[in-house]
C-alpha cells in the first residue's frame, strides 16, 4: 500500500462514523462446527454400514443418527439464535429467495434433519427399547437419501460464504473443499471416540479418513496463509490479521495444531503401532481445534475496514 | 428507468448537510447512518489536502444484498432502486456480510437490516432524495440513467471523456448505479488509507462492538 509509505499521498481517515466489525461471530462458528458433527457422522457412517455392516452395524446403525440428530439441532438452534428476528424464521418457507444459499440450505437441512429424526425413532425403538418397529424397512433408504442430502447440507454455508461478495477471503471453491473436509474429519472424529471395542481395521480406516482429511485441510490453509496475498490486496490485508504481528496469529496457529496437525502425527504414529489409543487424543484434538480454525477463518474478513 | 446516483467531489465540502438530512428524512437511530460522509487527510504537514466523500448504498445492478437475501426483503424497484422491506426482514444479516460497500446496517430500534433506498417514497412522490435537496453546492446528482437527456447522463458524458467518472470497487463486479467525479483511490479504496483507532478531528475512530440489538 503505496499510500501509507510514500509521504506526498500518505492517507489518514481524520473523521468518520463507528463501523461494524464482526457481524457473525461465535454462534455462526458454533453452527458451522455442530453441523460439520451432524453431517459427518452421516457420511462416515454410511461408509461403516457399507464396509463393515457385521462387525459394526447395530452401534452404527443406533449411534449415527442420534449423534447427528442431536449436533443438527445444536446448529439449527443456533442459527436461529443468530438471527435478530428469530420469530421471523418462517419467512424463509413463506418467502424463499432462491438465488440465496441461505434459503437453499434452510430447506435441505430441514429435510435432512426431518430424515434424521425418522432415523432416530427406528433406531431407538429397534435397539433401545429392543420393540418391533414398522419403519424398520425404511432405515437404509432413507439413509441413502440423508447421505445424499449430508453432502449439500455440509456443503451450503461455503456457498453462502461465496455470496459475501464483500469477504474476499472467502472463495467458494475452497470453502467447499474445507467444509467437505471438516464433515469427514468430524465424523470419523466422533465414530473413534465411540468405537472402544471396534477391530484394528475399522479404526485403522476411521484413523486414515481422520488424518487425510486432517492433512488436506491443512494443505489448503497454508495455501492460503503463504499464497493467499498474491491474489489481492484486500486478501493480503485480511492475512495480516493472522500474520506473525497479527492480534488473531496466536489463535489461527492454535486451530492448525489442534485441528490438523496433531491429529495427523499421532494417526500416524497409532498406524505405525498398530495401537488404538492415540485415536481418542487425536479426535478430541481435532474436534476442538476444528472450532478454533473455523472461528479464526470466519472473523479476519470482517475485521477489515469496507468503506 | 434506471435511477443513478453521482457525487462531484471536487464540489463537495464535506458540510455533512446530506448526512443530516438523510437522518431527519429517514429517521435513521443513532449509531446507524444511511449516508455519512468520510474525512481522509492526505499528505504531511505543511503539504497536506483534506478530502470528503459521501457514502451510501451503491444500488448495484448485480446488487450482492439482494441475492443473498434469503426472504426477498432486498428487492429491486421498477426504477431500479433496491428497496428494503423491514416487516420481511428476517435479520439474519447476510446482506451486511455481503455488501463490499458496508452501506447495510442493523436498525437497533427494529432489529432489521436497514440502509439507503435513493429516498424512494420521495422519489414515488417526484421528489429528490433529501441529500440531494440539503446539498448547498450541488454535488450531489441524481437521475434517470435510462435518458441520455437527463443531468446525470450528461454530467457523466462530460466528466468521462477524461476518465473522470469512477465508482467503488469495480472488481467486485457488482456494477454499482453510484458514480463518483473527481475520486481518487484514497477516497474510494478503504485501504488507500490508514484508520487509526482513536482521537482524531472531532471524533474517536472505532468500530462498533455488537450489531443491532443483538
Amino acid at each position: 500500500m503505496v499510500e501509507h509509505t510514500v509521504a506526498a499521498t500518505n492517507a489518514i481517515v481524520t473523521l468518520d462514523v463507528p463501523i461494524p466489525q464482526v457481524i457473525w461471530g461465535w454462534m455462526i462458528t458454533l453452527n458451522m462446527w455442530a453441523k460439520s458433527i451432524g453431517t459427518g457422522v452421516i457420511l462416515v457412517g454410511a461408509y461403516l454400514l457399507a464396509r463393515y455392516d457385521d462387525k459394526v452395524g447395530d452401534q452404527v446403525r443406533l449411534w449415527m443418527p442420534i449423534i447427528s440428530f442431536i449436533f443438527l439441532n445444536i446448529f439449527l438452534l443456533f442459527t436461529l439464535l443468530d438471527l435478530h428476528q428469530p420469530f421471523r424464521m418462517w419467512h424463509i418457507f413463506a418467502y424463499p429467495h432462491w438465488t440465496s444459499a441461505i434459503t437453499v440450505g434452510a430447506w435441505m437441512a430441514t429435510v435432512f434433519t426431518g430424515i434424521v429424526f425418522i432415523l432416530c425413532i427406528i433406531a431407538i425403538k429397534k435397539y433401545v427399547l429392543k420393540k418391533e418397529c414398522k419403519l424398520e424397512k425404511y432405515y437404509d433408504p432413507l439413509l441413502k437419501i440423508a447421505v445424499v442430502l449430508a453432502i449439500p447440507v455440509t456443503l451450503y454455508t461455503a456457498t453462502i460464504m461465496g455470496e459475501a461478495t464483500a469477504r474476499e477471503l472467502w472463495q467458494t471453491p475452497t470453502e467447499l473443499a474445507q467444509m467437505l473436509l471438516a464433515a469427514l474429519l468430524c465424523g470419523s472424529a466422533v465414530f473413534l471416540l465411540l468405537g472402544g471395542k471396534w477391530s484394528y481395521e475399522v479404526k485403522r480406516d476411521l484413523a486414515i479418513i481422520l488424518g487425510s482429511s486432517a492433512f488436506l485441510s491443512f494443505i489448503i490453509y497454508m495455501g492460503e496463509y503463504y499464497f493467499g496475498h498474491m491474489k489481492s490486496e484486500e486478501v493480503a490485508a485480511i492475512l495480516a490479521y493472522v500474520k506473525e504481528s497479527g492480534p488473531y496469529h496466536v489463535m489461527f496457529w492454535a486451530g492448525q495444531w489442534l485441528a490438523f496437525i496433531i491429529p495427523m502425527v499421532l494417526v500416524y504414529f497409532s498406524l505405525k503401532s498398530r495401537s488404538s489409543s492415540l485415536l481418542y487424543l487425536a479426535s478430541v484434538s481435532a474436534i476442538i481445534g476444528l472450532y478454533i480454525a473455523k472461528h479464526v477463518w470466519l472473523i479476519i474478513p470482517q475485521l477489515l475496514p469496507l468503506s | 428507468m434506471k435511477l443513478g446516483f453521482l457525487v462531484d467531489l471536487n464540489l463537495c465540502m464535506g458540510c455533512k448537510g446530506c448526512e443530516v438530512a438523510c437522518k431527519v428524512e429517514n429517521k435513521v437511530p443513532l449509531h446507524s447512518w444511511r449516508l455519512r460522509v468520510k474525512y481522509v487527510d492526505v499528505g504531511v504537514y505543511p503539504e497536506t489536502r483534506r478530502t470528503y466523500t459521501p457514502l451510501r448504498c451503491n444500488h448495484c445492478e448485480d446488487a450482492p444484498c439482494e441475492r443473498i437475501c434469503p426472504v426477498s426483503a432486498l428487492h429491486y424497484l421498477e426504477n431500479g432502486i433496491v428497496n428494503i422491506d423491514k416487516e420481511r426482514c428476517i435479520g439474519c444479516a447476510g446482506c451486511m456480510m455481503a455488501c463490499p460497500y458496508g452501506a447495510i446496517y442493523m436498525d437497533p430500534e427494529t432489529n432489521t437490516a436497514d440502509k439507503c433506498t435513493y429516498c424512494a417514497h420521495r422519489v414515488a412522490s417526484e421528489m429528490m432524495p433529501a441529500c440531494v435537496v440539503a446539498c448547498p453546492v450541488e454535488a450531489n446528482i441524481f437521475g434517470d440513467l435510462d435518458d441520455p437527456t437527463s443531468h446525470i447522463s450528461r454530467y457523466i458524458m462530460e466528466h468521462q471523456k477524461n476518465g473522470g467518472v469512477k465508482v467503488r470497487k469495480p472488481e467486485k463486479n457488482t456494477h454499482p448505479k453510484h458514480f463518483y467525479v473527481g475520486g481518487g483511490e484514497v477516497q474510494l479504496n478503504p485501504l488507500a488509507a490508514k484508520r487509526e483507532e482513536g482521537y482524531n478531528l472531532f471524533n474517536k475512530i472505532t468500530h462498533l462492538d455488537h450489531i443491532g440489538g443483538h
